[in-house]
């Protein structure tokens, strides 16, 4: 063991170049997985977040429909458990809140004779999933004349973000393939260079994990090397993100970015994890051709 | 005791060898012989078991090679040392570290290495060049320190692989003094050449073997006439390349 580890760090150092370019090709797929990941988890957020603005169901009430019915149908919502929040609004404030959206050009409105904007309930439900279900129920109730909401809106969102999660896993997959056979190969060539060390070993009676130890030893290395570097720029280039990119995505989306350090934090644990797990399975499978005899 | 009994070994449609039946005993010193194919690369690979026969058993001091499972492999190896023709020292590993590398495999302890390297450097007449790296040593000596590492476990056997194919006479014969006082310490040594002057004049057993067969087999042999068509068109490399 202790021999491995001494002999490891020997190789790593005395292969300097080759070990440099396993770093390297190492660090630039764990960097697009990288640059993948906070892509996707970014993109989950704002889909997150944009699903909140979604989540509200119009219920436009008979102009028969007194205030008393109003909380009566308000009531029956509120004890739904899949309802965040229920609330009215009446033809007055609905009025007031659209002269507010029209600003400067509200005198448009004065040329109406009669408030044309019915009252309302306004449903709010807590899992976007669920608005559907609710919009049912609330189209069948008594009083309400129709409803609103953004169905289309709703459903492309779920798609798109079914859509992407799906995507990322199958890149993210794919990557991590490409990764191990690059490895695998880079290792390769180390071992390559060392075919006439290995047959040595082999002669003087060496057992195949006593062989196998210190390239083991040195893949798991440039492993963590690798993920350290990688994890180190990924830090750099989100931190810059969250600052450019942060404030305008809070006005544009009314959404943030994952906060840094937990992204960050998580991210690390994956690439030494997958950083030592790509250069040990590398290095197991590159040398199987060599401890056949 | 190395004890070959009807061994037999084809590649394909070729013959490496066939139903060949040998005994060497404890302390023997023998000579390989024969012409390029004939089959003496066949013969130690067998005994290395980096091959297996299609028919017959290989017994070394008691243990039966042609049955010996995988894990068994490395325990057989370090009952023989292995000197080539081309040396095979580790060009960036010291003459010191070159031999100790061979003890480190067997996990001798580290006291042991440092006792043990210097005493076979000595006998090997290499002493003083153990911080040295291989590129900085005459052919001559690079044979010397791969003999140490060879004999440094104390092997059973010693197979020589045209030890002396790339030296000059002198050095050859120099070689040739260290492997018999190494067989005179009670190693058998086992090694293939061509040196038709070497084998003539150590005047120790010869085993002849020609397209697959032991052809001759004698106490106190020479180097035959079969022999020395091939070696004088400078056939025949190194059996274990």
């Amino acid at each position: 063991m202790i021999y491995s580890i001494k002999q490891a760090a020997k190789q790593f150092a005395r292969n300097r170049a080759m070990s440099m370019a396993s770093v390297f090709s190492i660090t630039a797929i764990l960097l697009v997985l990288g640059l993948f990941f906070i892509l996707v988890v970014n993109i989950n957020n704002i889909a997150e977040s944009a699903k909140q603005d979604f989540n509200v169901i119009r219920l436009y009430l008979l102009d028969s429909t007194d205030y008393g019915m109003a909380e009566d149908i308000m009531g029956k919502f509120s004890i739904m458990p899949e309802v965040r929040q229920v609330s009215y609004l009446s033809e007055e404030k609905a009025m007031e809140d659209f002269r507010v959206k029209f600003g400067d050009k509200a005198y448009i409105l004065d040329t109406l004779r009669e408030n044309p904007l019915p009252n309302s309930v306004i449903v709010e439900v807590s899992r976007l999933e669920d608005a559907g279900r609710v919009a049912a129920k609330a189209r069948a109730m008594e009083g309400v004349e129709d409803i609103s909401y953004y169905k289309e809106t709703v459903d492309r969102l779920l798609k798109v973000t079914n859509f992407i999660q799906i995507g990322a896993m199958a890149v993210i997959l794919a990557l991590v393939i490409i990764s191990v056979v690059v490895v695998s190969n880079t290792i390769k060539l180390t071992v390559l260079a060392r075919e006439r060390e290995i047959s040595i070993m082999k002669y003087v009676g060496a057992t195949n994990w006593f062989i196998r130890g210190p390239f083991l030893g040195e893949g798991i290395f440039i492993g963590i090397v690798s993920a350290g570097v990688s994890a180190g720029l990924i830090a750099l280039v989100y931190h810059k993100l969250v600052d450019v990119v942060g404030p305008n995505l809070l006005i544009i989306l009314s959404a943030g970015m994952v906060p840094e350090r937990f992204l960050i934090s998580n991210l690390a644990i994956v690439f030494i994890a997958l950083g030592v797990s790509i250069g040990a399975c590398g290095s197991i499978v590159s040398m199987r051709r060599f401890l056949d005899t | 005791m190395i004890i070959y009994k009807n061994v037999t070994k084809t590649y394909g449609t070729n013959i490496g060898l066939e139903d060949v039946s040998i005994t060497i005993k404890k302390k023997d010193f023998v000579f390989l012989v024969g012409p390029s194919g004939a089959g003496k690369s066949t013969f130690i690979k067998l005994m290395l078991k980096e091959i297996e026969p299609n028919s017959g058993g290989i017994t070394l001091n008691g243990v039966e090679v042609t049955s010996l499972s995988n894990r068994g492999i490395p325990k057989l190896r370090r009952s023989i040392g292995v000197v080539f023709q081309d040396f095979r020292l580790l060009p960036q590993k010291t003459v010191f570290e070159n031999v100790s590398f061979a003890m480190e495999i067997i996990h001798m302890n580290p006291r042991s290495v440092r006792r043990q390297v210097p005493q076979v450097l000595s006998l090997v007449g290499v002493s003083s060049k153990a911080y040295k790296y291989p590129g900085e040593l005459s052919a001559g000596e690079q044979q010397r320190v791969a003999i140490a590492r060879a004999i440094v476990n104390n092997p059973l056997v010693l197979i020589a692989d045209e030890p002396t194919g790339n030296l000059d006479p002198d050095t050859a014969w120099e070689i040739m003094h260290l492997l018999e006082q190494i067989n005179l310490r009670g190693t058998t040594v086992v090694m293939v050449t061509h040196a038709k002057d070497i084998v003539d004049k150590m005047g120790k057993r010869v085993i002849a073997i020609d397209r697959g067969r032991v052809v001759r087999d004698e106490k106190s042999g020479v180097y035959g006439a079969e022999e020395e068509e091939t070696s004088r068109i400078g056939g025949g490399g190194s059996a274990l390349l």
